[in-house]
Parts: structure tokens; sequence; C-alpha cells
């Protein structure tokens, strides 16, 4: 290993790719990726919209709402707000679901959860 | 009342003199703080981790107060209200990519970036390549977004610093920049991370505490009725209905214009996960829980200053009046402070003064917050990657290492220093945005590989890169930033373009990102599969290192 790479002690390459082939870390993995991923596409998908709108679709975005709010500032306002929930629920998913599945993936599993993981 | 009365007189008459001395009293003061803290921030620096990542010790709190410091930028503070206050509804557009942008850094790379990083950006993408060719081109790419960025900032902070204090000419320009610079030097050589951490602490919590009682203040005005606000704000600005539409600013019909705010669109969601000062402060903290925390708060922190401006901005289109604020400055960079001098009570009171003083000392702060922590970030990088892995091939000491990043800090300021003031007579404000599209077409690309892609090789890490690098900067040496000539795109031309007035422009947007993150994608793709190596087995390992934290510094 590089002097430079991140060393740690207590655990050698072998350790880590035998926690990477067990189930544990393989369901860690999916998990953070399930949610991840998508949620991405997703905020970027519903970013992009309210660009493309701003640039193509300036008459839609300038209709008055209630007062002198009109959809374009509606539209930024709800940015802010997804923003704000896609955050929190990560941070909720993370503790609740992430964080068990990461404690529990790690060298010291029992005999039998390695036989599993091939 | 219409403001536009009162306000043209702003920094003239008998409060002149006022307000100047209160600035420069605030200014001293915050200097004299912010030295303070440095001095006690060497006596704790010890270790390379120390100096790199302030001893990860800093809660979720700090850290999260910390990232805003680092990432509100006069840009950000002064530049998007004066957007706002000049173009009514396009400043949105600005801040909220700078805000979904931070969706990128929480759910793809701050927790994995402190699992299986140790201080630089490029520990984490060099981890399964070949350390060298890896290092060489992300120590580059750093310091190259960095520079570009720590440009932009110093440019204005001379020319705002200096219409603030009143003082016409060059030399305070000069004078300003070469203040500004030799404070972050100090920070960074003397204090580290912790000393700049902390810097960037105070100031995020004065430029939050500024803009909550402009905000509240402007609301209160009118009745906290936003409506109010926003009718008043449309009927000073003299443009109606528009100031309220996107398309004032960013309005050009034709194709390329609006592919170009696509292309500044996709720039700003992206580049922010990518920018080197901001990924190293997620070494700061004990684990990647706290990591995680950090960027959750710094969410909330930056989300609200943003709603902040919203109101500031347009505040000081309908107190001050539009027209006001472009007499002051044609960018509107003065539209926060006027619209402070306003709320105290007007152009020579008192109130005024004091209150334009207190917002133009927290803009000070703001910069120097902001240009110590990209100073950071490329020394460290110029250290870390380029003199111990690059130079050294990993036989440095720590110490060396270390005295080796105080020793960039100062070359890289001083660097920093005459390029600012060689650029003082240009217009910069493009180069944040360019160094957005760089961290997005350069760094992105080859960080989001290195975490998810398993068959990613050195060629590809060095392929992305140097290709998003090279075709950003290049792009925007071949558009009408650098080449001003009149065209169908644009009819007036561009009389402050760097090369040439009448020249016109190869390429027709300002924005490379549209074309240059796709292709930092793309040769990072191509670079790997047409190179053989794989890293399965290092990948495996980083894997889980990433997500579990295990082994983690």
């Amino acid at each position: 290993m590089k002097p430079d790479s991140p060393d740690s002690p207590d655990l050698d390459h072998e350790a880590f790719l035998e926690m990477n082939r067990s189930p544990e870390f393989q369901k860690l993995k999916s998990s953070f990726r399930r949610f991840v991923l998508p949620m991405t596409v997703a905020f970027l998908a519903w970013y992009l919209l309210y660009v493309v709108l701003s640039a193509y679709a300036r008459g839609f975005m300038g209709t008055k709402v209630v007062g002198e709010i009109n959809v374009a500032l509606v539209f930024g306002l709800l940015q802010f707000l997804s923003t704000f929930l896609i955050a929190w629920a990560y941070e909720r998913y993370a503790r609740r679901r992430l964080e068990p599945l990461a404690a529990a993936v790690g060298p010291a599993a029992p005999a039998g959860t390695e036989e599993e993981g091939k | 009342m219409t403001g536009t009365l009162a306000a043209p007189q702003l920094l003239a008459a008998p409060a002149e003199n006022e307000h100047r001395v209160f600035s420069l009293i605030l200014f001293a003061v915050f200097v004299a703080l912010t030295l303070w803290i440095t001095i006690w921030a060497s006596r704790q620096t010890r270790t390379a981790a120390d100096f790199y990542a302030g001893g990860r010790q800093f809660s979720a709190v700090q850290n999260g107060l910390a990232i805003g410091g680092d990432y509100m930028s006069a840009a950000s503070f002064l530049g998007i209200a004066g957007m706002f206050a000049l173009s009514g509804y396009d400043g949105f557009l600005y801040s909220i990519g700078f805000l979904v942008a931070w969706l990128v850094a929480l759910l793809l790379v701050a927790e994995m970036l402190r699992n299986s990083g140790r201080f630089t950006m490029a520990d984490v993408l060099a981890f399964r390549m070949r350390q060298r060719p890896v290092r060489a081109a992300a120590g580059i790419s750093t310091i190259v977004v960095s520079i570009f960025y720590l440009l932009a900032q110093m440019v204005g902070a001379g020319a705002l610093v200096a219409l603030l204090l009143g003082a016409e000419g060059e030399a305070a320009k000069i004078w300003t920049i070469v203040v500004v610079g030799a404070l972050m030097i100090f920070y960074v050589t003397v204090g580290g991370m912790k000393g700049t951490t902390w810097v960037q602490i105070v100031k995020a919590v004065l430029l939050m505490t500024g803009a909550a009682v402009m905000t509240v203040w402007i609301l209160a005005k009118y009745g906290f009725n936003l409506s109010s606000l926003l009718g008043a704000a449309a009927d000073a600005s003299g443009k109606g209905d528009a100031f309220l539409k996107p398309g004032l600013k960013y309005g050009a019909t034709d194709m390329w214009s609006k592919l170009d705010l696509l292309s500044l669109g996709l720039a700003l969601v992206l580049g922010t996960a990518g920018l080197p000062h901001i990924l190293i402060r997620f070494y700061t903290v004990p684990n990647s829980k706290a990591a995680r925390a950090s960027v959750n708060w710094a969410i909330g922190i930056i989300g609200v200053f943003y709603l902040m401006t919203l109101v500031i901005g347009f505040g000081a289109a309908a107190l001050v009046g539009s027209k006001a604020v472009a007499a002051q400055d044609k960018g509107g960079n003065t539209a926060a402070v006027q619209v402070a001098e306003h709320l105290g009570g007007g152009p020579g009171s008192t109130g005024g003064a004091i209150f334009l003083a207190v917002i133009a000392a927290v803009a000070f702060a703001t910069i120097l917050a902001v240009v110590a922590g990209l100073t950071l970030a490329s020394s460290s990088s110029f250290a870390h990657d380029l003199f111990a892995n690059v130079f050294k091939r990993g036989q440095a000491s720590e110490r060396d290492e270390v005295r080796m990043a105080r020793i960039a800090a100062l070359v890289i300021g001083a660097v920093a220093i005459v390029l600012s003031i060689f650029a003082r007579g240009l217009n910069v404000a493009f180069l944040v945005a360019l160094a957005f599209a760089v961290a997005a077409s350069a760094n992105l690309p080859t960080l989001l590989f290195s975490l998810f892609w398993k068959r990613f090789n050195t060629v590809g890490a060095v392929a992305g890169i140097y290709g998003g690098l090279v075709s950003a900067v290049a792009l925007v040496m071949c558009s009408s930033i650098a080449w001003g000539g009149k065209s169908a795109t644009l009819p007036k031309g561009n009389p402050d373009a760097l090369f040439s007035e009448t020249i016109v422009a190869p390429f027709p947007m300002q924005n490379p990102g549209l074309i240059s993150i796709p292709l930092g994608f793309l040769c990072a793709y191509l670079g790997t599969v047409l190179s053989k190596e794989r890293t399965d087995d290092k990948y495996a390992e980083l894997e889980v290192r990433a997500l579990t934290g295990k082994g983690a510094h």
C-alpha cells in the first residue's frame, strides 16, 4: 500500500475484501444506492425543469397567483422547500436504515454469516 | 415613499466622514478579533491533521457554520442582492442553483469523502489509482479553481472596499487588495485550518445576523407582506411586472442566450460538490455522521441566507430604487449597503451611517473568510498532493509537508495579490461562474466515477480532470467574455471583453458547462475503457471504507 493512502492499523486489504463480499455490506450498499441515485435524478430533473421554464416559458412563469406573487416565485420557493425536505428525508433514512446496516458490517462477523456471503 | 430622492447622495454629504470612521473602526475590530483567533489557533496546531483538518474536532454545527462562511462569498451576498435590485427575479436563478447544489454534496459526496480521504480531494481520487498522475492532475485542477475564485473575490474586494470607504483612485484599490491578501496569508500560514475555520464561523454568524436584521426591518416596512414588497419593488424599478419575472438579465430570446442560461444553471448545481475549498471542510469533523449533519446545517443556513437576499435585494429596489443602485455601482454590488443606509435613517443621518458601516464591515468579513478558505485549499493540495506525493513520491515527513503548505500559502497568496492588482481594471465577475464550471467539469465527474464506478481507472481519472479543465477554460477564452465583437447573439458587443472589442467570439455562450461537463464525463469514460488497467480490488476496499467508515482517519 502506498504510504499516503489511508492506512489502518487493524485492518488489511484482505479484511476489506472479505467485508465487501459479506451480505451485510451488500445490503448496505444497495440500500444506500436505492435512496441516493433515484433521489439525485429526481432533484436534478426538478431543478432543470425550473431552469428550462425560466428560459423558455416566461409567460407561464409570469402568471400571477396571488397579489404580486407569480408562478416563478412560487416555483423558486418550492425549490427551497424541496431541498430542505430531501435533506431531512436523507438524514432520517441514514439514521434509521443506513447506520444500523453499516454497524452490522464488520471483520468480527459471526462465522456463519461469512459462509453465506460466499 | 420612493427613496429615489435621497439615495443618489449616498456616500456624499456630511455623513460621508462619519460612516467612514465607523466602517474603519468596525473593520479594525473584526481584524483584531480574527488575528487573536488565529494566534490562539496556532498554539493548538501541531500535527498535519491539525493544520489541514483542524484536528477533526469541530462539531457538526460549527462546521455547518464554517461551510456557510466558506461558501457565502461576496458574490452571493452583495452580488445576488445587487442582481435582485437591478434585474429583479433573475437573481433567484443564481441563488437557487447555489442551494440545490448542496444536495449533490450531501447525497453523493460528503460522507464518502470524509470516510475515505485524509486531507484533500485527491486523497479520494487517487485512492485506487496510480498516485502520481492522478494527484498531479487533481492538484493542478484544485489550484486553478481556487485561484480563479480567489481573483474574483480579491479584485471585487479592492473595488468594493475602496467604494465603501469612499476612497477614490487606484491606490486605494491596490492597498485594499494588499491588505486582504496579507490577512488571508496570515490566517492560513499561522492559524491553519483551525484559525481559518473560526474566522469562517465568526463571519457566518455576523453575516446571518446582519442579513436577518435587514430582512426583518425591510419586511416590517411592508407589514410583513411579501406581495406588497414585490409590488413596491416592481414600481420603483421602473420596469413594472417584468421585474418580477425571469428574463430581465438573461432575457435575450435567441437560442444561444437561452442555452447559456441552462449552461449556467448546470454549472451552478454541479459545481459546488467539486469545489476543493468546500470538500476539505468535510475532513474537519470526527466522522461521516458529523459530516452529514454539518452539510444539513449548511443547507439550512445557506437556504435561509438566500431567502434573506431575496428580501434585501427587492428591498433595495423598493426603498433605494434600481436607478440609484446602478448609479452607485453598475453591477449593483452596493445594493445591500445602500439599503442598510436607507434603513438606518438615510444618507446624512447618524443611524444611516452606522448601519451602512455595520453592513460594510460584514461584507469585508465575508470576503476575508472566503479568500482564507481558498488559500488553504490550494496550499494544502500543493503540499499534500504535488509536493509530498508527486515530487517526493510519498517520502516527505509530516513536518516537511506542513512547512511546505505554509510556504505554498505564502506563495499562492503573493501570486494572487499580484494577479489581482494587474486584473483590477478587468471585469472578473465571470471568474466565479468559471470556477464552478471547472469544478463541475473536471472534479465532479472524476469524483463520482471514483466513488461509484468499479471499472474506473487512472487513465480515466486523468483524462476526466484535464478534459474538463481544458475544455471549460478554452470555451470561455473563445466566448464573448474574451472577444467582444457584435454578433446576432450579442447585438451590442461586449466593451469589457478581455482581448478584443471588435473580433466576434467563436463560441456563442459565456458559460461553458453545457458542453464541458458532459465532455468531462465523456473523457473520464473513454480514458477508462481505452485503458486496460482494472482496480476492482482497490475499489472493493474503497466501497467498504466509504460506506462504513471503517479505517477512516
